[in-house]
């Protein structure tokens, strides 16, 4: 009950509270001389936006960066010795070599997949019908798209009956129930899949939304001058979709290497299929904070230069403003 | 008279030659439906065998697969919903499940809006710094600031508390709330702003009386999507809240996953609650849903 108070207190709160710091604060920056309402006004308007980053990312990040230098206790310096048990651990390699597979296939099909699909359901009287099937597991937590899959691969003894769809299905071919998440040649493609299959919605609306905007003259003059459907596709659409693809491209590259929910309730890394994100979790769940710390900077390494490539086309849209 | 009967011949005879074009076309597209039916079958049948299995009983489910239930006796069985209610901590965890979603993204927004006001209509030194590094935070994985961040909540007393999980989301989703929102203010028509300081409103009028009213849209969209993302967050509450009575929903289900070795099949049940809402957003508030993905990720 207490509870459910505080809850409402946030909600009507909050924006009271700030809609106070607005009126009261613009009140007094209006009595000061000009020249500094000037200098004083924009910073308190961002300040709390600003705070919020600079307390819940920005320091963290510079104090996750020198902990991963310090011992666990935080009370000395270490070097490289965090780093050294990273690249060194057996463990831990498993889950980097786990993370390029997601980085690799998880990329790589989420996009392809959505450009089919988008381009196939452009062709079609039942398109949005269609959109709405494929794009259904987008709102569905990653916690929840486990379980369903959980069932999906299923696997009892051979013998007895599959309750899993896969190995009923396979079962159908008259072949051996494989056990998707422990035999350590399917586990990785089969949660990896399940990424894909949970985001794919996602970026077929995207690379739809851009489709949509290709004009259909363009196209029409093509099929006049003989092109068929396929060389209409790689010649012409693929490449007046290439700077979409690009943006949903790196929106997944960052989405494969931060992966973290599937994996933790699919097999809680078991069998080798740790990636960095779980292997950090684990480290920290176990109070190894400085490696955890270390791990979370290789993470983060391995999305600099992403952040970098974000950055120069948002500086390249602001020049066409 | 005979004109009339040429031109009928000719029309009879383009009427036969395009009904089998027509059948030649459609017969030509016959694979081009069939891809699309097994994509449409693969990404929506996996969804459909657990909402059907969590209305079996447990021991159903773990004698047949979810398909045998199409074929009588169909044997359907609420009691899985009752298994998952009573058990331990699912209960409470839907409640604060909502106790955590709603002031977080009340939080947020909030702020969000007033900061990205800043930075679309104010000039200041720093400005285009500040707004790089937001843009960059974007990006940054959460992971990276995990370990400081509990440490502050352990300082401050607040680890455990639904504040702490507030404060965090709220720290988290700002950057890319800024980023949207000041791209979409900073779109607004300058002359509406200048008329109303020509009229002497000031910047709390202007932020207040135009600058949100007119951008609803966004926020609107905006809302669904934070609110679906803290609702379906696991990362961010089984760090902050993981073993405290306060833990949300996806934490609790997740826990009895990784605990349970088997007998998990009751889950389905909770698995097909935790989902319900986020389906029922999507569904009815598709418009929206699908405008604030495409004008999150592709914008200029």
């Amino acid at each position: 009950m207490d509870q459910i108070i505080t809850a409402v207190i946030a909600i009507v709160g909050v924006p009271l509270v700030l809609l106070g710091y607005i009126i009261f604060g613009e009140q007094i920056i209006e009595r000061l001389p000009d020249s500094l309402q000037g200098w004083i006004r924009p910073y308190f308007w961002a300040l709390p936006a600003i705070g919020f980053a600079g307390i819940f990312m920005v320091y963290p990040l510079i104090r996750t960066v020198i902990l991963s230098f310090r011992n666990n206790a935080d009370t000395r310096w270490v070097a490289w010795d965090n780093y050294v048990y990273f690249f060194t651990f057996p463990d831990t390699l498993t889950s980097l070599r786990n993370s390029l597979l997601w980085l690799v296939f998880y990329t790589f099909f989420s996009v392809f997949l959505g450009l089919v699909i988008a381009i196939l359901l452009d062709r079609v009287r039942y398109e949005s019908l269609a959109k709405i099937a494929i794009f259904l597991p987008v709102p569905i937590s990653a916690v929840a798209a486990s379980i369903i899959w959980k069932f999906m691969f299923d696997y009892q003894a051979p013998g007895s009956p599959q309750t899993g769809t896969l190995n009923a299905l396979v079962g159908a071919f008259g072949q051996q129930p494989v056990p998707w998440l422990v035999n350590s040649a399917t586990n990785n493609p089969a949660l990896i899949f399940v990424g894909i299959w949970s985001i794919t919605g996602f970026c077929m609306v995207i690379i739809s939304a851009s489709l949509k905007a290709i004009s259909t003259e363009v196209l029409e003059a093509a099929r006049i001058d003989g092109a068929n459907e396929f060389q209409i596709v790689q010649l012409i659409v693929t490449p007046l979709l290439w700077p979409t693809i690009t943006v949903v491209g790196t929106t997944m590259i960052v989405n494969a290497l931060k992966i973290f929910d599937i994996p933790y309730v699919m097999t809680s890394g078991a069998y080798d299929t740790d990636v960095i994100a779980t292997q950090m979790f684990r480290q920290l769940a176990t109070s190894h904070n400085a490696r955890a710390a270390a791990v979370g900077v290789v993470l983060f390494l391995a999305i600099v230069p992403l952040l970098v490539v974000n950055i120069r086309r948002f500086q390249q849209q602001e020049e066409q403003r | 008279m005979s004109v009339t009967t040429t031109t009928r011949e000719t029309t009879g005879a383009r009427a036969t030659v395009s009904i089998l074009e027509r059948f030649g076309y459609r017969l030509q597209r016959l694979p081009l439906h069939l891809v699309i039916a097994i994509f449409v079958a693969i990404w929506i049948v996996p969804t459909l065998g657990l909402i059907i299995n969590s209305f079996r009983s447990v021991s159903d489910m773990s004698n047949a697969g979810w398909w045998t239930v199409l074929f009588p006796p169909h044997g359907f069985s609420l009691a899985s919903y009752q298994q998952v209610l009573e058990t331990e901590n699912v209960a409470t965890s839907i409640v604060n499940s909502v106790l955590i979603t709603l002031p977080a993204t009340v939080i947020q927004l909030a702020i969000a809006t007033m900061g990205a006001y800043a930075f679309a209509w104010m000039k200041f030194p720093g400005k285009d710094l500040f707004f790089i590094v937001i843009v960059g935070l974007m990006i940054v994985p959460i992971q990276m600031t995990l370990i400081p961040v509990l440490q502050i909540f352990k300082v401050t007393g607040l680890a455990g508390t639904f504040i702490a999980v507030w404060l965090a989301h709220s720290g988290y989703g700002l950057p890319f709330e800024v980023f949207l929102l000041r791209n979409y203010l900073g779109g607004l028509p300058r002359e509406i702003f200048e008329s109303a300081e020509v009229d002497g409103a000031g910047h709390a009028v202007r932020f207040l009386r135009i600058a949100v009213p007119m951008t609803i849209p966004a926020i609107a969209s905006l809302t669904i999507f934070v609110f679906l993302g803290v609702w379906n967050d696991l990362l961010v509450s089984l760090t902050f809240l993981g073993s405290s009575p306060n833990r949300p929903f996806t934490v609790v289900i997740t826990q009895l996953v990784t605990s349970l070795g088997g007998g998990w099949q009751f889950l389905t049940a909770a698995a097909v609650l935790q989902m319900s809402l986020p389906l029922a957003v999507f569904i009815f508030l598709q418009r929206y849903f699908v405008r604030g993905i495409t004008s999150g990720s592709v914008k200029g």
